[in-house]
């Protein structure tokens, strides 16, 4: 029991750090380039996506044994396009402002490869428990990338954060950031960083053991 | 040398193989996904319409308020294929023209529903006119799918919705470069977002076009109507 408990828990863990989506495995790259101008975008994309992604691994996982895995990408984007249809309709009618603000970009979450990766190499592979860990974990990880990239490029593009200005009337915004170009500036910053961070810890480990 | 025993020959070894599943039961697996997922979109569908539709018609109220100044309250005109009037309003003979009134029943202005292809998808707008003033006097977006951040300043950016706050209609809307408005019936595009802002004009010149004129003349009437029975309010 404990030992399923500490599985578990890593399995969650490591897709916040060790297997981040964006800053690792570089997925689900259309959202993270596209709708990361602003904190509040990335929040609610990355929260419609944690949505999709938790109840599609929770059906694939308890369906793994049912689905023949002749037709399972098929039954994968059924699963998949079925949550994403359901998150358009919650969002415009509980949150239309941010339905309105995220436009074309939630049905695009039908396409984002994160979701049917980790469909195929996890959620059809493990029990449910494991496979709610993993989607959580995995989501969790895409939310604090989209929020990171969206923060530093609304603050540099808008000089705001959460749509309250930060640095006043004085600032000049770099108009950049918050066109498509300063989505890769950012992205590749964050990727740096996080690589050269992934590698002094790898250092200090290998000098440790 | 012995003689070896003579034993029969050995069967061939056939490997292992999973039973495939037959043609029936990958038609079950899909129809079963397809099924589940159509009760859960119906479901999802019925659920979420009626508040949907209710939001979107709390967004038009709250537009046309805005476009048409202390207006309180307001109705949908008719439209017979030749003349706007009022009445009840169906389907068939709904008109996307609004009247609305400010206090004593006096009437403000029109509101227009108008829509136009920008960047992404179609932008659906409603926008004030002064048949009076031969103004547009303010602009709401209803429905856009721009670019979040480029396209999207079509609603956000104060400065070009100043461009609708008082519009000459005459001789014809037209779009410029940002600063270089010079005439009353010009509109200052946004830089980084030129088609997106565009896209506004056009359906702006597109509604004018189509409505000016029945607006006017059923400004008119109502004009006429109002001296011939002056008392009919009290």
């Amino acid at each position: 029991m404990g030992k399923d408990q500490h599985t578990d828990w890593d399995v969650l863990i490591k897709g916040l750090w060790r297997e981040n989506p964006v800053f690792v495995a570089v997925l689900g790259m259309c959202p993270t380039l596209a709708v990361t101008n602003t904190a509040i975008n990335s929040l609610a994309m990355a929260s419609a996506t944690f949505f999709v992604l938790v109840f599609s691994s929770l059906f694939v996982s308890l369906l793994r044994k049912v689905i023949a895995k002749q037709v399972r990408i098929t039954t994968y984007i059924v699963i998949i396009a079925t949550f994403v249809s359901l998150v358009d309709m919650l969002l415009a009618a509980l949150v239309p402002d941010i339905h309105k603000e995220l436009g074309a970009f939630i049905a695009l979450i039908v396409v984002n490869c994160l979701i049917l990766g980790r469909q195929e190499s996890f959620a059809a592979k493990n029990k449910v428990g494991a496979a709610l860990m993993d989607a959580i974990g995995m989501g969790l990880g895409f939310t604090i990338a989209l929020l990171m990239i969206g923060i530093v490029r609304e603050l540099l593009g808008n000089g705001s954060l959460f749509d309250i200005p930060i640095f006043g009337t004085s600032f000049e915004p770099w108009i950049i950031m918050i066109l498509p170009p300063g989505g890769f500036f950012t992205l590749g910053f964050l990727l740096l960083l996080f690589n050269a961070v992934a590698l002094r810890r790898a250092k200090a480990n290998a000098i440790t053991s | 040398m012995t003689e070896q025993p003579h034993l029969p020959p050995a069967p061939p070894v056939s490997p292992e193989l999973p039973s495939e599943p037959g043609p029936g039961r990958l038609i079950a697996t899909l129809g079963l996904a397809g099924f589940f997922s159509g009760l859960l979109l119906v479901t999802g569908f019925v659920l979420t319409r009626p508040i949907i539709e209710e939001n979107k018609a709390e967004a038009l109220k709250a537009a046309v308020y805005k476009v048409l100044e202390d207006c309180k309250s307001f109705e949908q005109l008719t439209w017979d294929g030749q003349n706007l009037g009022s009445g009840p309003t169906t389907k068939e003979n709904a008109a996307p023209v609004y009247i609305g009134f400010g206090e004593g029943h006096r009437v403000l202005g029109f509101a227009i529903t108008s829509e136009e292809p920008g960047f992404q998808d179609i932008i659906k707008a409603i926008y004030g006119y002064d048949p009076q003033l031969d103004q547009i006097i303010g602009m709401e977006i209803l429905e856009s799918k721009e670019t979040p951040g480029l396209g999207d300043k079509i609603f956000k950016d104060v400065n070009f919705r100043s461009n609708f706050d008082a519009l000459a209609v005459q001789p014809e809307i037209i779009s410029v470069k940002h600063g270089q408005k010079s005439n009353p019936h010009e509109v200052e595009a946004i830089t980084g977002a030129t088609i997106s802002s565009k896209a506004v004009t056009r359906l702006l010149q597109k509604g004018m076009a189509e409505w000016r004129e029945p607006i006017q003349r059923f400004a008119q009437d109502m004009e006429q109507k109002g001296a011939s029975e002056p008392n009919e309010q009290n």
